[in-house]
């Protein structure tokens, strides 16, 4: 019995993944791709990245798309945090690390290689109820700080400022905090420890301002716009949106990648993906 | 064959014994390890900045590792959802115990167990999603996410442990003790309050403390809803428990902060051993 469901299983998974197969030839166009898919049949291996969670949409997305186009190579992704994905490509527990900060100077030195994938804007976020749709960079910083605490004072109702940020540590806080220089300064009502549970918060509190990875706001806040400047692909790109960061690809400087690794690295850094990248919601640098 | 008999015998009680040293060997490993990874921040900060100190900030440049706030909201909000709950859960035990009519008793009896059954995440989300706005809406507080949203939850969670032991220790009550009431006048009511409840004492105690254990540990459920900042508790103010400072610093710590980290769960390992201590004394005395 137990024979039977695994070769069942074992069908399934090789019909899923022709399917996927599939999927990827229809999608994109004849010669280049059929080179790629025999080139595929030769590197077969397992592609570990590990690091921020805020990367999720993107890396998922070209995953994806990668797996269905070469299927010998798995693409695993491990959500632990910037911080962790960094510390894991140091002690060679992955492939890529993902950063969605720069490598500090520290980990430089230490044998670290940082290759830009994108630019992440930082929304900023309120309820829908909130009349307040535009702060300049230095309102927002005097906002988190507590220097100012109701939102009268910036336009809006009469109501105490709940202000929602991230845990100590998490890539989107520390991106937040250094771009508006309010590091260690912010005086957080709540510090949850997912985007999603800030949107949530954001949307359920009509006084509530929140931060979160411009690819994951969901229609259920407000985004507001920094200096009059809407946070959107061309705002970030060219460098008007003043609340934005990147996403960074860590390597081993000098270190040389697997094979299966190295096509996955040369892959999402192509011209190629960057489609792939924009529909995740970052914007891809080239 | 009788030789056969007697080498699978001691076979079996060997690979019997095995299957119990794996459960010692990982309550052993378990805390080795955290005694070991606990004890050198406790050192670093010192023993009495850390458990006493009024600030929690572990990224700063100048970092502070105090965690009276810790403690303080992981005992008031234990002790809340105690008050809360345990009130609810004996006397739902006492009704489903004795009162309850056999079709309600077995309904509301599978409504517990589910009720047990349920992923803290799921009370998590409930309670962020339902509760919090319906505190900030009746207290007229800026935010709802605070040491009462999650005294709330706690004490939602500790219901089915407290209401399962209540009942098992009120229906092991000798029925000649409730005859005998009954036989002298009492009523029902009377009987189930003055006897049954008091000959059940110690069972309800231990159903206490079970709830207690099942509190101070919960790390999800009021994650989700107490706000998590490092305050000093207070009712209506964000507040993050033991349990919660390990579970969302943990995944980007590194270094002194993550040593202060273990510390902590070194805490709360002294805190749930205390617990466990005076539950086997509740169940001994109940034995006795």
């Amino acid at each position: 019995m137990k024979k039977i469901s695994t070769a069942t299983f074992a069908l399934a998974a090789v019909c899923v993944m022709s399917m996927f197969g599939g999927c990827g030839k229809q999608g994109s166009d004849s010669g280049l791709n059929n080179g790629r898919a025999q080139s595929a049949a030769e590197i077969s291996g397992t592609v570990s990245t590990d690091g921020s969670t805020s990367m999720q949409a993107v890396v998922g997305a070209l995953k994806e798309t990668f797996e269905a186009e070469n299927k010998g190579i798995t693409v695993t992704y491990n959500p632990t945090g910037s911080g962790s994905g960094i510390t894991a490509v140091a002690e060679g527990r992955c492939d890529i690390g993902l950063s969605s900060r720069d490598l500090k100077d520290d980990e430089k030195t230490d044998g670290l290689e940082g290759t830009i994938l994108a630019y992440d804007g930082i929304a900023i976020i309120v309820n829908p109820e909130n009349p307040v749709s535009d702060l300049t960079l230095e309102t927002l910083a005097r906002i988190y700080t507590g220097e100012i605490t109701n939102w009268k004072d910036v336009g809006g109702d009469d109501a105490e400022i709940v202000l929602i940020g991230r845990e100590a540590g998490s890539g989107t806080r520390d991106g937040f905090e250094s771009i508006t220089n309010t590091s260690e300064q912010c005086r957080y009502r709540q510090e949850l420890t997912s985007t999603g549970d800030v949107i949530t918060t954001v949307a359920g509190n009509p006084a509530a301002v929140g931060y979160a990875s411009l690819a994951s706001v969901k229609d259920s806040v407000k985004v507001l716009s920094i200096g009059g400047v809407v946070p959107s692909e061309a705002t970030i790109k060219d460098g008007s949106y003043l609340v934005q960061r990147n996403f960074v690809l860590v390597t081993k400087t000098g270190g040389t990648l697997s094979p299966a690794a190295q096509k996955f690295f040369d892959y999402i850094t192509s011209s190629e993906a960057s489609e792939i990248i924009t529909k995740a919601g970052a914007v891809p640098v080239k | 064959m009788k030789n056969r008999q007697k080498v699978f015998e001691t076979a079996v009680h060997g690979i019997f014994l095995i299957l119990g040293l794996i459960t010692v060997g990982f309550v052993l490993l378990i805390t080795v390890y955290l005694v070991l990874s606990g004890i050198p921040a406790m050192g670093r900060i010192g023993i009495f900045s850390f458990l006493f100190g009024e600030k929690w900030a572990s990224t700063a440049a100048e970092p502070s590792y105090g965690i009276l706030p810790f403690i303080l909201t992981s005992v008031y909000g234990t002790a809340g959802a105690v008050i809360i709950g345990v009130p609810v859960g004996v006397l739902t035990s006492v009704y489903l115990a004795k009162l309850a009519p056999g079709k309600i008793k077995a309904a509301m009896g599978s409504a517990v167990s589910l009720l047990a059954g349920i992923p803290s995440v799921v009370y998590g989300l409930v309670g962020m999603i339902v509760l919090v706005p319906a505190i900030r809406k009746l207290f007229h507080v800026p935010d709802g996410a605070s040491l009462l949203a999650a005294i709330i939850v706690l004490a939602v969670m500790i219901l089915p442990s407290v209401i399962k032991v209540s009942i098992t220790a009120l229906e092991a009550v000798p029925k000649e003790y409730e005859d005998a009431s009954l036989a002298l006048g009492a009523t029902p009511i009377e009987t189930y309050f003055r006897v049954s409840v008091p000959a059940a004492k110690s069972g309800i105690a231990a159903a206490v403390v079970l709830g207690v254990g099942r509190a101070i540990g919960e790390a999800m459920a009021v994650m989700m809803v107490s706000g998590n900042a490092p305050n000093m508790p207070s009712l209506f103010q964000s507040v993050r428990f033991l349990t919660t400072a390990v579970a969302s610093e943990m995944s980007y710590s590194d270094g002194l902060q993550r040593q202060a980290l273990f510390s902590i769960a070194l805490v709360l390992f002294l805190f749930v051993m205390l617990i466990n201590a005076a539950l086997h004394f509740f169940l001994k005395r109940e034995r006795s």
